[in-house]
């Protein structure tokens, strides 16, 4: 066997090393002891496939693509390095966004090789790429848009307008017809256009209607997006590599979706269509005889010394405590008390960040050991032999409301029991509500104690009192 | 309908439920980088783009595949260093006390 006959067999099985290499990696990505190398697993199972697609006696463009992969490596490593922690999520949901992109223009550059040198183009052809221009139109432009939104460049709030599900609908109709024509007409280059412009136009729909709450879901959606892109780009090109990958990442997102989902119990389609958190939900949730009851609220010192005094303390970190940039501040409040004996440990909720797992992120970049982070349903069962539950920045992840108020719209939704604590101290900004801008009866109940201000400065201070105990 | 198609259909499927099994028993403490992981692995797009790329010619296709060259490139090496970076903060004790 020579060399021309070895190629397109090492080629392929090349490629299934690499899918070999992917579901290792992602494997060892499961525990954080191995996590570390089971990316740099998938890094060169990556490496291996690029290169095996270099071999490939199609690719002679050398220098062009050597070019392209040296402008995009140097673009990808200066966002990797410069990324604040904090927006993750947006670095997450841009990456997506090209993934999705470059799929589509994969079957779009495809699609423009047919019209050029084949007369008749296989039905299975123009199905598979007109799937793969919906999917990577989709992803790019949901992706680019929730990059926007979360970015703070334009507004969080969910966007709605007059007739946006008919108008939707209706668009969604005429992509349908549009590929009915397509598959009657492939040559027919107009067509193609129009439908690549619905895709693009339909992500951006997609995404505008969901608030700033709902992101950890519509990120997990768009990274499954991305992955099935992948995927319909191979089917295009019959790659059985980018078919692997692509349902390998399209099943993760899911899994990650489905978990979000579920924290928030809320259903896909109620978080994609219902608009949560626009303004008619705020009225009626609002005021169920709040305004009479009075909160008991504390100075630092008073915090400092139920805090330093307790057997075990534990932290429930929200987005606000990020926002506040108060993670070191807290880890070093965690330190103090460990001095003085307290157990002290971190309580998660799933929705805690703005994507999922976000909170365990910044907490381990402030030094925080993972061990010492407990998902929602390790450390509910504990909360009623805890000393004192400390609220930073967090409100609807603790809202009772969800266990007890039918009417609220949070009902349902699993929160982390701080209230059978046998005190609790929120640290809070003001009296705002929160995301959901449902009230929260926690705040007004005898065993709890509010500590206002930002709560950066407030957990400077608790720190600078705990050190005076003793 | 054709033969790969058929066979690219049953690699999917089979993928899919892979995932599913590798996926569902990471915890939540690992979300954001196995999120991210995953994100730089939807980038074997480059793959595909390469392909369309690869014609020593100055054709609509090629302009098309270099672009998503670029683009997918982003998508793994921005991917692969931030999953790393993140990987590293994550530490069962204080290294430095």
């Amino acid at each position: 066997m020579n060399l021309s006959q070895f190629l397109p067999s090492g080629i392929e099985l090349s490629y299934l090393l690499a899918a070999g290499l992917f579901i290792v990696g992602l494997k060892k990505l499961g525990s954080p002891a191995s996590a570390r190398q089971g990316n740099l697993i998938a890094a060169i199972g990556m490496l291996v496939a690029i290169v095996a697609t270099l071999l490939n006696q199609g690719v002679l463009n050398y220098e062009m693509i050597l070019i392209a992969i040296a402008l995009g490596a140097a673009i990808g490593a200066v966002m990797a390095q410069r990324v604040e922690m904090t927006d993750m999520p947006q670095m997450v949901g841009l990456l997506n966004g090209f993934g999705g992109a470059a799929s589509a223009l994969v079957a779009v550059g495809e699609y423009w090789y047919y019209i050029q040198q084949v007369d008749r183009i296989p039905l299975s052809e123009t199905v598979t790429i007109i799937l793969s221009v919906l999917i990577g139109g989709i992803t790019f432009t949901g992706s680019l848009l929730a990059f926007v939104k979360l970015q703070g460049l334009i507004t969080g709030q969910p966007i709605t307008f007059g007739l946006q599900q008919p108008f939707n609908i209706s668009l969604l109709i005429t992509f349908l017809v549009g590929s009915g024509l397509l598959i009657a007409d492939p040559h027919n280059a107009e067509i193609f256009l129009g439908l690549i412009g619905i895709s693009l136009v339909l992500g951006v729909l997609f995404v505008l209607p969901i608030g700033g709450a709902d992101t950890p879901v519509v990120i997990s959606l768009l990274n499954s997006f991305s992955g099935l892109a992948a995927s319909a780009a191979g089917f295009v090109l019959s790659n059985n590599m980018l078919i692997i990958s692509g349902a390998l990442v399209g099943s993760s997102g899911i899994i990650l979706t489905q978990i979000m989902c579920k924290a928030m119990n809320r259903s896909l389609p109620n978080v994609l269509f219902s608009a949560f958190g626009a303004a008619k939900t705020f009225a009626d949730a609002a005021g169920e005889g709040t305004q009479d009851k009075t909160l008991h609220t504390i100075d630092t010192e008073e915090g400092a010394m139920m805090l330093g005094y307790a057997r075990s303390v534990v932290i429930v970190p929200g987005y606000g405590m990020a926002v506040a940039q108060a993670q070191h501040a807290v880890r070093e409040l965690a330190d103090q008390l460990e001095r003085l004996g307290v157990d002290v440990k971190y309580a998660i909720h799933p929705v805690a960040g703005r994507m999922p797992g976000h909170m365990n992120v910044l907490l381990a970049e402030a030094n925080v050991p993972y061990p010492q982070l407990y998902d929602m349903d390790d450390i509910n069962p504990e909360f009623d032999r805890v000393d004192v539950a400390l609220v930073i920045g967090a409100n609807d992840v603790v809202n009772p409301a969800a266990r007890t108020n039918q009417s609220s719209p949070i009902y349902g939704m699993p929160i982390l029991e701080v209230d059978k604590a046998h005190h609790t101290i929120v640290v809070k900004r003001g009296m705002n509500a929160g995301f959901s801008g449902v009230e929260n009866e926690l705040f007004y109940k005898d065993k709890t104690m509010m500590l206002f201000g930002s709560a950066k400065d407030v957990v400077a201070h608790l720190v600078t009192a705990v050190k005076e105990l003793n | 309908m054709t033969d790969p198609l058929i066979t690219g259909l049953v690699v999917f499927t089979l993928a899919t439920f892979i995932g599913f099994e590798v996926i569902n028993k990471i915890p939540p403490t690992l979300h954001t980088p196995l999120m991210s992981g995953s994100n730089a692995i939807s980038g074997i797009a480059v793959v595909g783009a390469l392909l369309v790329a690869g014609e020593k010619n100055w054709t609509l296709t090629v302009i098309l595949g270099l672009i998503a060259v670029v683009l997918a490139t982003i998508n793994v090496v921005g991917g692969f260093l931030v999953t790393d970076r993140m990987l590293q903060m994550f530490k069962k004790k204080d290294v430095k006390a």
